[in-house]
């Protein structure tokens, strides 16, 4: 099991490099990114004063070891725009965006779980048919556009909550929604999937000839093994809310996060910004990945087995 | 007998729907007494057990008329119960064991907890006593280390070990009433005549009544005092063991007794003559790496190691052994399924071994093979006359009315009719599916037929058609047969010779009667000895204590 922890870490820190080096490459890719963000304009020596003031000196080489060798010192350059470390940049929006990750995960484990257990149940009732075809809409529309229409019916036209910013708990309620919509479709979807298979199997015919209550049959035996399945993909899909489903929801709703950062920083081209910010978004999803696997690994038996 | 019996049903019918599984059975179970149902596939044993249990609601079927009466003194009937109150009583004072160990234990829960649950509802045991008495428990199923296996998880545990938990488990509340569902089925046989010895222990230990569900003559004949005899959901007999078999009164019993091979009553076959052999095995092995990665090192299982044998034309070799001991992955290596790490194979005097990919696949028509699931190994989508020629199509590119002609004149062969041809696999049942895998492999006139477990699937009577309708094809075309099974039963009915493999190896080859009669390896009698023997009475069960023989992973 530590041998497997081991492992896990060392692939997050193999994937973390690779992620680093394609975010510096591809933001070089248009030339200096100083020359994009300042334009023409400015004489030589100006010019050299900037591209040490931002340390940009040297070849492309010279560049990417100093960028390294920063990331490990903890220096992670200045903005552009701000003329202030991007760590201490992102650092504040770290906050309002893990907060927004937090209620849209527990809204959609809180629904998503038991609608998908209600749906298996009730596979061949009306029942489990609702809530399919509810799962199935819920999973074509887009979050931009769940976010559009609350925004039109509860805050212009009903003047009931908040559109800008996180002030109050009522400023959490679209956002979160609007975060979670797809996932609590997809969710619901793969709890039935998992469950329908594990109401087959035959140890759960074995619970019941022990003279377990079906509640306990479903919910201890049942729903313990349909959790393992439903934790990996779990784990893929808040990686990819961290990752892009922030962005848009945090950008309809001037959320302070970081992916309303990422926004301004590619309009206005402040590279070190969208750099930075890009691999903290990088790392979280990877950070969630290896956690999910180590989590899996605990919540089934046999995997930790045959991990080592 | 005065007493009242601790179980009786009387006149239950269930249905599936419109289907009626079972037809107005009775029967009575008294303390300390082992009745055995038999009969073959969809004769409604299985349906019987579910409603007994009242578990049948839950696939799908139901009780529609009957009484099934549990208790001596005050009896209730099971039947008019809710499931509430049903609950009271399954896995307390009726409880059940199933056919497969590897899948009726929940993976992610371990051992212990599965034991335990069962304690704390129905003797409403605290968490740290039912922990405690789930460790005699264990303890009482003869398992070592019961600390130890409290922690563990199914998956660490044997096939055989886990049954002895199931059973741990059904017996754990100490109840009147045991239904044994296939309990060894699933198990090898040196591994089932364990577990049945253990199911005997505790019978007259706990004094419960066991119903004993079975599709295998010799099981009964070793642990039923009386066998009721099923078939389509209707009774054909019920009588003592001992009158079973010694005069079965049904024209049924009679032929199900007559199909089920019994060890050392074949007619031995005559040796085939003299002939230069047609496939020649030298020194075939294989080994598997197991484990390592990043920090581990390999480890290999030599699945095969260094096997020799030879099959003359005309000639079955039969191949025994239990599960793991490299069979399936000898048959696959022979072929070139998978490459082998060493060792020669000669087949009708080529080296297979050396040959590349477009000769060697010339070669395989010499070579053909039959699987053990006749349902997964045809095609679903295919019609019959495609499916049964589509070897000879590779092969040769046989087509249009030749390959028409060809589908009909084999299944002809292996009995089955010309206008089979246009229908699909579905449509057959599990022989008739063995027939068309049996037509397939002849399309290419093949010199051997590898069968791997080829009959194991399959009821008594239809596995003794199959097995017959194999000899005449030999006589007829001097095909090489080599059979596997773990069965010895049906080795020796089929076989010339015997080669038994035991851990990779083959530790014994003979002709059979030698081998069967005179065996000279530990393995082969031990072996032998753990086979039922199909005579009641012929194996005295013992009661005390035994060892646990195979290995405490």
């Amino acid at each position: 099991m530590t041998l497997y922890i081991l492992r896990t870490l060392v692939k997050m820190v193999v994937t973390l490099f690779v992620i680093v080096t394609l975010v510096f490459f591809a933001t070089r890719l248009s030339g200096s990114p100083l020359d994009t963000f300042l334009g023409e304009g400015l004489t030589p020596e100006d010019r050299e004063a900037m591209i040490r003031y931002f340390g940009l000196e040297g070849s492309i080489w010279q560049q990417y070891v100093s960028y390294l060798r920063g990331l490990l010192e903890g220096n992670f350059g200045l903005s552009f725009l701000e003329r202030r470390p991007v760590a201490q940049i992102v650092a504040e929006r770290i906050g309002p965006s893990l907060q927004l990750l937090g209620s849209s995960l527990v809204l959609t484990i809180c629904v998503a779980v038991p609608l998908g257990v209600i749906a298996a149940l009730n596979r061949s009732s009306w029942v489990g048919s609702a809530v399919m075809a509810l799962a199935f809409v819920g999973y074509a529309v887009p979050n931009f556009v769940i976010a559009t229409f609350m925004v039109l019916l509860f805050a212009f036209t009903l003047n009931w909550l908040p559109v800008v910013g996180n002030g109050t708990a009522l400023h959490f309620i679209m956002p979160t929604i609007a975060m979670s919509g797809v996932l609590i479709a997809a969710l619901t979807r793969f709890t039935r999937n998992a469950m329908l298979d594990v109401l087959g199997q035959d140890f759960m015919r074995t619970a019941r000839a022990k003279g377990l209550p079906e509640t306990v049959v479903i919910l201890k035996h049942g729903l313990r093994n349909a959790g393992v399945t439903v934790l990996s993909v779990l784990g893929l899909q808040i990686a990819g809310m961290a990752a892009a489903g922030n962005v848009v929801v945090e950008a309809i709703f001037s959320w302070p996060g970081i992916g309303e950062l990422l926004v301004k920083a590619a309009i206005v081209r402040d590279y070190p910004v969208l750099q930075f910010g890009v691999i903290t978004v990088s790392c979280a999803v990877v950070v969630i990945n290896a956690v999910t696997d180590i989590l899996y690994a605990v919540a089934d038996p046999r995997i930790r087995m045959a991990k080592g | 007998m005065i007493e009242a019996p601790v179980l009786s049903v009387k006149s239950l019918s269930v249905a599936f729907g419109a289907h009626e599984a079972v037809h107005d059975l009775s029967f009575d179970i008294h303390a300390g007494e082992t009745l055995a149902l038999v009969g073959e596939s969809g004769s409604g044993k299985s349906a019987t057990a579910l409603a007994v249990l009242r578990l049948i609601e839950r696939e799908g079927g139901r009780i529609t008329a009957g009484q099934i009466r549990l208790g001596r003194d005050a009896p209730v009937d099971l039947a008019a119960l809710s499931d509430r109150q049903m609950q009271v009583y399954r896995g307390n004072r009726i409880s059940m064991i199933f056919q497969e160990p590897m899948t009726s234990l929940n993976p992610v829960m371990r051992i212990g907890e599965q034991l335990a649950e069962v304690l704390r509802r129905h003797q409403g045991l605290s968490r740290a006593e039912a922990m405690r008495a789930a460790g005699q428990a264990l303890d009482q199923v003869r398992i070592p280390d019961p600390a130890r296996r409290l922690r563990q998880y199914p998956h660490e545990l044997s096939g055989g070990l886990r049954q002895r938990v199931m059973i741990a488990i059904a017996l754990a509340c100490r109840p009147d009433v045991l239904i044994a569902d296939e309990p060894t089925t699933a198990l090898d046989v040196t591994t089932q005549a364990e577990v049945l010895r253990l199911l005997k222990a505790l019978q007259t230990e706990l004094g419960m009544a066991v119903l004993f569900i079975t599709h295998d003559m010799g099981v009964v004949a070793e642990v039923a005092d009386r066998a009721l005899v099923l078939r389509h959901g209707k009774t054909e007999e019920v009588a003592t063991v001992a009158q079973l078999f010694e005069a079965p009164r049904s024209r049924y019993a009679r032929d199900l007794m007559a199909a089920t091979p019994r060890l050392g009553t074949a007619p031995l076959r005559a040796p085939v003559a003299q002939a230069e052999p047609v496939l020649t095995v030298e020194g075939l092995s294989k080994g598997f790496a197991l484990g390592g990665g990043l920090f581990q090192p390999k480890t290999v299982t030599q699945a095969v190691d260094d096997v020799s044998f030879e099959i003359r034309p005309g000639e079955t070799l039969g191949l025994v052994g239990e599960s793991g001991c490299g069979k399936s992955t000898l048959s696959r290596a022979l072929m070139r399924l998978i490459e082998p790490d060493a060792g020669r194979v000669r087949l009708a005097g080529r080296d297979i071994t050396q040959l590349d990919a477009a000769a060697l696949r010339q070669a395989r028509a010499d070579i053909q093979m039959v699987f053990q699931d006749p349902f997964a190994s045809l095609n679903p989508r295919m019609k019959i006359a495609d499916l049964v020629t589509e070897p000879a199509h590779l092969h040769s590119g046989i087509i249009g009315e030749a390959r028409r002609a060809l589908a009909e004149d084999l299944l002809e062969r292996v009995t089955l009719s010309r206008g089979d041809a246009d229908r699909y696999a579905h449509q057959f049942s599990g022989g008739q599916r063995q027939r068309l895998c049996i037509a397939r492999a002849l399309s290419v006139s093949p010199k051997v037929i590898v069968a791997d477990e080829a009959v194991s699937a399959l009821d008594v009577s239809t596995a003794a058609r199959i097995t017959a309708l194999m000899q005449t094809l030999q006589e007829e075309m001097r095909i090489a047969f080599l059979f596997i099974s773990h069965d010895i039963a049906v080795v020796e009915r089929v076989s010339h010779r015997i080669a038994v493999m035991y851990q990779g190896r083959i530790v014994e080859t003979g002709p059979v009667g030698e081998v069967l009669h005179d065996p000279k390896h530990p393995y082969t009698q031990k072996l032998l000895s753990a086979v039922p023997a199909a005579v009641p009475g012929a194996r005295p069960v013992s009661t005390a204590r035994m060892p646990l023989s195979e290995p405490a992973e």
